[in-house]
């Protein structure tokens, strides 16, 4: 019992201790924020692998998910006979929801696990205190133009996906099922909002584009010096990046959309 | 050096790209192109009831969309809606006694507000009042009149 106790009495100030660590983390990489926009070069690079390489899988289930989408909804809206409504149906999930929430959630595997495993490598090979041993900032070298480039891919990726999984939509509702595309896409125009819709989604996607690559780095930057915890770090990375996205999603909508 | 050059390529192609696909999004798939509806001259019609009637709703005239809802409002004094609209600066020979009804697009689509032309030999101007408006019909009116008469016939 006592042992119990105990355990769980440790677990909850590791819990904490690695919170506290987490914040503290998140406040030295946002110092090291503005040094690495001089150094532009190096988010470049960044860039190309958080972003770039990120486009075929974003594109390919963006496609899909849009085509999906439109079979599925017009099977419902077809009983109401409003499949003219499928473009607006379409739009609005993906811009609001699914675009930013599904990107995010391939970020996180494709993108964050590789930043954690870079990381984590990183320092059981001891490259990061050999830097700081030729005083070079970790945090400014590698950290920041890490963290720099995911925030800047994350919205452009949600927007790639939104956009490919509209046309996807469009694919399977004209092409397929044979909505008027002129309904398609005027219904969608009239329906979808700029500053309510579309940007409430671009915002959402800067959001987890923060959230997973804080995460990513820091478990990566915590991580265990050992093959092992390198494993389970990456692990963790997309666990927790999935529990931050859906749970944020959830308040963030709450905000934007629930009228609360 | 090569390789570095071809990195940046295709990062200024991503970038490019996120950037084109929100361009799309603003453009083709929102109301954003709407926006830059360009200014004209704005008319005021009073409704008993507007129904589901909002700002940005089209008003359109034999079906062709000549402007837009910009607000609406309560007259405080004789209790009804008070619409603002406002009218394309091409479509400046609208008779001054048009009058204005409020239909809706399909059983439950959107509400509009629909123009149908007099034939007074002066125009709507900037500031003028259309005088002739017929209300939304409220469906649940409608079904409630229609319960009642047949009650009645029985």
């Amino acid at each position: 019992m006592i042992e119990l106790l105990r355990s769980l009495g440790g677990w909850g100030i590791n819990t904490f201790q690695r919170l506290g660590r987490g914040h503290i983390f998140l406040m030295q990489m946002l110092a090291g924020v503005p040094s690495s926009v001089f150094r532009f070069s190096l988010v470049i690079q960044q860039l190309f692998y958080v972003g770039v390489l990120s486009i075929l899988i974003i594109l390919i289930s963006g496609l899909f998910v849009g085509m999906v989408l439109g079979l599925q909804g017009y099977n419902t809206l077809v009983d109401f006979g409003a499949e003219e409504s499928l473009g607006v149906l379409v739009s609005l999930s993906l811009v609001r929801e699914l675009g930013p929430v599904v990107s995010a959630l391939l970020f996180a595997g494709r993108a964050g696990s590789a930043l954690t495993a870079e990381i984590g490598l990183m320092k059981s090979t001891e490259q990061l205190s050999g830097m700081e041993m030729m005083a070079v900032d970790p945090m400014r070298r590698i950290i920041a133009p890490r963290f720099l480039a995911g925030l800047i891919s994350m919205p452009l990726l949600a927007a790639i996906f939104s956009a490919v999984g509209i046309l996807g939509g469009f694919l399977v509702g004209h092409g397929l099922l044979g909505v008027d595309d002129g309904a398609f896409w005027s219904q969608m125009q009239a329906k979808t909002d700029w500053y309510e819709d579309i940007l409430n989604g671009v915002v959402k996607s800067i959001v987890f584009g923060f959230v997973v690559t804080w995460i990513a780095l820091f478990e990566g930057y915590d991580a265990s010096p050992t093959s092992e915890g390198v494993g389970r770090a990456t692990t963790r990375t997309v666990v927790h990046s999935a529990f931050a996205i859906l749970g944020l999603d959830f308040v963030l909508t709450a905000l934007m959309f629930g009228d609360i | 050096m090569n390789s570095k050059r071809s990195t940046e390529i295709l990062v200024g192609l991503f970038v490019a790209a996120g950037i084109a696909a929100l361009f799309v999004l603003a453009m083709k798939v929102s109301n954003l192109g709407d926006f830059t509806d360009e200014k004209g001259y704005e008319v005021v019609a009073h409704f008993q009831n507007i129904g589901g009637l909002k700002a940005r709703s089209p008003v359109t005239m034999a079906g062709v969309r000549v402007g837009r809802v910009t607000s609406i409002s309560l007259d405080p004094d004789s209790y009804d809606a008070k619409v603002t609209i406002n009218i394309y600066p091409q479509y400046d020979n609208i008779p001054i006694d048009t009058s204005a009804s409020i239909f809706t697009a399909g059983l439950l689509g959107e509400q509009y507000i629909s123009l149908s032309p007099g034939a007074d030999d002066f125009f709507l101007q900037d500031g003028d009042i259309i005088d002739l408006t017929q209300p939304a019909v409220v469906l649940e009116q409608v079904i409630g009149q229609f319960l009642y008469s047949t009650a009645e016939g029985e």
